[in-house]
């Protein structure tokens, strides 16, 4: 067992695929860096921060990306945004059994700003149209720094979001928000807020992500290898599954609409002490959850 | 220009766009004679940020069309100060409402819905991604402002003094807001200066479903890397930036 949580972008791919089994494209010896960092006297990295690539992941060919955190937060610029639009681009081409994201982002970096919200925008075209090629597209959350902005907007476009419950899955960081409304709005320091508010255990009893794994490699590993079979063969959105979403996220805004904290939205879910949510164990988390979670299926898949 | 000038300029033969909390919803006639047709509208005015219910219910405007009006065109609107910035809309989840409305209009395009958007005042960040950028082709007036952040802000998260940045913005499209600047990027098809009705039927006629966006930085020079790495990863080759 090892923490998922630790591993930079380039460590979690050989434990989340099968060994020595993947190719990655436009290595780091390619040299291909960002061209707008550098007149920034900002750091530049060979790989732009994300790794794309193709691997067995329990034996079928699964085309994936692993985002690092520790460039720039993982944010999107134009090599990083095109990278991974080339890689969903090429999993049509060949026939992919599927595509995993190992996502690690703060969403579009913000020193090649509109480079970086254009290459968002087609990241998600680019998955959306691997899904209607009825190939799965598989999401994991489970690095420090979360999964933020256009890219998690990118996240929910995929098949399935797995997280542990160190993942963070939201769109604008506390930090945004505290400085757009104060602090009284949201309390950016206030560590268990920000948990309740993005981390993996509020996603999944609100139906954000269809998985919770522990921060462990090897459960991340097994959660997408059922995933991308669960998936497969219903990976292309239909009308009905987008018309349960609706019906989904408008029941969410009755039900919850007017609470004020995670705490009083799982305690209308039922949740019998919203309080000790945060302590459990990801194994008493699931059996309590089991029978709370909002919504049956949890939406558009 | 407010919304219903421009519904006028747009549709000149009529529409029965109305708004309702800064959500816009309705229809026009494109065109006229023979060739004349209803194109579905959906946006947001007033600069609006764009919160969890003004998302699903431009997500539900675009099902309803789907449902309703088969292979109808649809127009999106986009006026809008970004996502709305509350604890709240981050607390339900405002990436998948947003999410949502960006699968609702891609699936749209994939029934046959062409689907263009029209920044015709302000567009950023994340309201601008599942809207204008999610459409078959993006448009805007000249004078929209088109930005992720203002150079200020920008100069304070990147510690580059907000002079150097104004001077490499006057080479480089990727720092400074702006229309012009979008479009040399790739990210807008073209800008509509004059004739509105007229850009909006040639527009309907020549728009397709293919994500071209990373060709057009590349020929315009506005992106130089994108198409090529794109391209490399694509095929395995190197890259060869414009």
């Amino acid at each position: 067992m090892s923490s998922y949580l630790e591993l930079s972008a380039r460590q979690r791919i050989p434990h989340i695929f099968d060994a020595s089994s993947f190719e990655e494209f436009l290595a780091p010896g390619a040299r291909v860096v960002s061209p707008h960092l550098a007149q920034l006297d900002a750091p530049v990295s060979f790989d732009d921060g994300v790794v794309v690539g193709r691997g067995l992941l329990d034996g079928q060919v699964v085309f994936g990306a692993a985002q690092e955190g520790g460039f720039m937060g993982g944010a999107v610029g134009e090599v990083h945004g095109a990278k991974l639009v080339g890689m969903l681009r090429r999993a049509v081409d060949e026939g992919a059994y599927a595509v995993l994201l190992l996502l690690e982002s703060g969403g579009v970096r913000l020193h090649e700003a509109n480079a970086g919200l254009i290459a968002v925008s087609e990241v998600m075209r680019a998955i959306l149209d691997v899904r209607a090629a009825g190939i799965p597209v598989i999401v994991a959350v489970g690095g420090a720094n979360g999964c933020f902005g256009g890219m998690g907007i990118a996240a929910r476009c995929a098949n399935t979001v797995i997280m542990s419950e160190e993942g963070r899955l939201a769109m604008s960081g506390p930090e945004v928000i505290e400085t757009a409304n104060g602090v009284e709005e949201f309390d950016s320091k206030d560590r268990a807020l920000v948990w309740r508010t993005t981390g993996g255990k509020h996603r999944y009893l609100l139906g954000d992500c269809q998985v919770l794994v522990a921060d462990d490699t090897d459960a991340f590993r097994a959660a997408a290898i059922a995933a991308m079979a669960d998936a497969h063969g219903g990976a292309a959105l239909t009308l009905d599954g987008l018309q349960a979403e609706q019906t989904m996220l408008k029941r969410r805004i009755r039900d919850f609409g007017d609470a004020d904290d995670p705490l009083e939205v799982w305690r209308r879910l039922g949740v019998p002490e919203p309080g000790a949510v945060p302590m459990l164990e990801a194994d008493a988390f699931l059996a309590m959850a089991a029978q709370h979670r909002a919504g049956p299926g949890t939406g558009e898949n | 220009m407010d919304w219903q000038t421009l519904a006028s300029r747009l549709f000149p033969d009529g529409h029965d766009i109305v708004e309702n909390g800064n959500f816009l919803s309705g229809s026009g006639r494109a065109g006229a004679g023979p060739d004349a047709q209803t194109v579905a509208v959906i946006g947001t005015t007033e600069h609006a940020p764009i919160g969890i219910e003004i998302a699903l219910a431009q997500a539900q405007a675009v099902l309803r069309t789907v449902r309703e009006h088969p292979g109808r065109p649809i127009l999106i609107l986009v006026d809008t100060q970004g996502q709305r910035l509350r604890h709240r809309d981050e607390m339900l989840g405002i990436n998948s409402y947003m999410a949502h409305l960006g699968k609702c209009i891609d699936f749209a395009r994939r029934q046959g819905h062409k689907v263009l958007g029209l920044v015709y005042d302000q567009a950023l960040s994340g309201g601008f991604i599942t809207s204008g950028l999610i459409a078959d082709a993006c448009f805007a007036l000249p004078q929209a402002t088109i930005r992720v952040m203002g150079l200020p802000a920008m100069a304070r998260i990147t510690k580059v003094p907000e002079e150097r940045l104004t001077e490499l913005a006057r080479e480089n499209p990727v720092f400074a807001p702006g229309a012009g600047n979008y479009l040399r990027m790739g990210g807008l098809q073209a800008l509509w200066e004059y004739e509105l009705a007229a850009a909006l039927v040639e527009a309907l006629e020549n728009v397709d479903a293919v994500d071209r966006r990373m060709l057009l930085g590349q020929e315009r020079g506005g992106r130089h890397m994108a198409q090529a790495v794109a391209q490399a990863v694509r095929t395995g080759g190197d890259v060869r930036p414009a």
